[in-house]
């Protein structure tokens, strides 16, 4: 068994081309401004098909989190960390925050995004805690 | 059934339910062959007097046309025969789709009938697998989240706005099993401490295995007819006051509001349709697939404020002897929870309640029952109100 990893329909595949070259893009609905997550061929906002992908700033916030301490298969060794990150454009999307010690993840923190590859052709977005700024 | 023009128009006048918990003896589809049979004998009627079969598919075997599969295996023909599938709240929309077809023509006594086997029929992780494939297959299943860690998602968006704690999660753990406790069927039946809870098993932080459900065999079904032919059962038909529906996405990660769900427009609709409020419902039936998920539902079904849950479940209220009962069978984290048919449970003990022949845990005078299911991850919801004749 293997993680499971998305077979990009057209629609998504610059979403997953972004991520090959380490660019995190999102749509923007060149109708109402609306940025889209995921990828879609109608605005989720108004329903415009006219959208353009932009590179995001591949910043966010976690806006919750949970360890996971009993994998879903042998293929995710636990414990991992399973966050929604709310996105400085705007949407949210699911990720795993890695390379973080459990007890140092909370709701609110600054994270950025990296990229992991999941097979041959397909790398996810991944993010990491930001260093807390001292002032 | 937005309007009161329904209201008190169908009754469910049978119901039965199978052995629950570990059943390796019959297989799903035999299950639900077994309950659609004692459901109309328990309606006073054979199946000659039933002209529908409305069923829902099950997990550890699919069947492609699953009721004519049902209705094949009974050697009958009913007129009407379709299967739903809407996750955990397709108990409720089946009856809602009941009423629909019997209001349209289609049939006039439907036998709503589920029943899955994910404890016997499949292994623990291909159970955990095919429950976790609700997920996005490309914006969340390759993250390896689990369906605790769906709800767990929830429950520290709770924490974080609300300061509700693990304590007050497990308090619903500890009411549910007091209810299990006094029903003889029930798959756990010890009781618990709020310590017990929080020193099981971590899942997916916050969520320890005591605050999820059990994963179950078993079965139940109804039966569901007009008002004017439901005066002639062996039983006191249950009078459907109010039906109402919220959606308000598929996946846990596009939700709007981790905190507050669509429930909230699905008992707004229901408590219009039956001209009720919360304060005048006996009983709750809610879908308490894991902790957070109760104690959310407690909010948006109006009976408590948002944000108090933990408080309203923390202060006792709802377990034996308590003044709101709820999940008086055990709920699906004490009494059974075989997947989809997890809510028909909470609709059988309704009507267990309502007739009076609830044994052991009979409650006084219950007259009005709520019942709740939802789907995915707190993403479709069905409020049924329910009610005596007294109440129309």
């Amino acid at each position: 068994m293997t993680r499971p990893t998305p077979i990009p329909t057209p629609t998504e595949q610059p979403f997953y081309d972004g991520c090959q070259r380490g660019e995190l893009v999102l749509q923007h609905c060149n109708h109402c401004q609306h940025v889209v997550f995921y990828p879609r061929t109608h605005c989720d906002a108004c329903q415009s098909d006219s959208l353009a992908w932009r590179v995001a700033s591949g910043e966010g916030v976690i806006a919750t989190y949970t360890v996971v301490r009993r994998g879903v298969s042998a293929d995710f060794p636990a414990p991992y960390i399973i966050a929604l990150i709310d996105l400085a454009e705007g949407p949210r999307m699911m990720t795993q925050i890695i390379d973080a010690e459990p007890e140092a993840v909370s709701s609110g923190l600054s994270v950025r995004v990296d990229f992991e590859s999941w097979s041959d052709n397909i790398t996810l977005p991944v993010f990491r805690l930001l260093p807390v700024q001292v002032p | 059934m937005r309007s009161q023009a329904l209201r008190g128009q169908y009754a469910l006048v049978g119901m039965a339910e199978s052995a629950v918990g570990v059943v390796p003896d019959k297989s799903p589809r035999e299950l639900c062959v077994e309950v659609t049979l004692n459901a109309v004998k328990d309606a006073g009627l054979s199946l000659a007097d039933c002209d529908g079969l409305i069923t829902c598919n099950a997990f550890a075997e699919p069947i492609l046309y699953h009721a004519e599969a049902v209705a094949e295996y009974l050697g009958w023909q009913p007129r009407h025969c379709v299967t739903v599938n809407t996750g955990g709240g397709t108990t409720f929309m089946a009856i809602n789709m009941a009423i629909a077809a019997i209001a349209a023509g289609m049939a006039d006594t439907i036998v709503v009938a589920m029943a899955d086997s994910l404890r016997s029929f499949m292994t623990r992780d291909q159970a955990m697998v095919v429950q976790s494939s609700s997920g996005h297959p490309h914006y969340e299943q390759p993250y390896g989240p689990t369906v605790p860690a769906y709800y767990a998602l929830i429950a520290r968006a709770h924490m974080d706005r609300f300061g509700t704690t693990e304590a007050q999660f497990a308090e619903a753990a500890v009411s549910c099993r007091a209810w299990a406790n006094q029903h003889p069927k029930a798959q756990k039946r010890e009781l618990i401490t709020v310590d017990d809870v929080l020193q099981s098993r971590p899942i997916a932080d916050p969520l320890k295995v005591l605050d999820c459900s059990l994963v179950s065999d078993g079965g139940a079904a109804v039966v569901i007819t007009r008002r004017e032919r439901a005066q002639d059962g062996p039983h006191k038909p249950i009078y459907v006051l109010g039906y109402g529906e919220g959606h308000a996405y598929e996946h846990i990660s596009q939700a709007k509001d981790l905190t507050t769900s669509a429930a909230v427009l699905a008992g707004d609709a229901a408590y219009a349709a039956a001209g009720l409020t919360p304060d005048q419902i006996d009983l709750m039936q809610l879908y308490d697939c894991f902790t957070p998920a109760l104690l959310i539902q407690l909010e948006d079904l109006g009976f408590c404020r948002k944000g108090e849950g933990g408080d309203f479940l923390a202060s006792g209220v709802t377990r034996p002897g308590g003044s709101k009962p709820l999940n008086t069978h055990g709920g699906m984290l004490s009494h059974c929870h075989p997947g989809n048919p997890g809510a028909m449970f909470g609709l059988t003990e309704a009507m267990l309640q309502m007739r009076g022949a609830a044994q052991a845990r009979q409650l006084a005078d219950i007259q009005t029952a709520l019942c709740h299911a939802q789907g995915g991850i707190m993403s479709s919801h069905a409020t049924l109100i329910l009610g005596v004749e007294e109440t129309l």
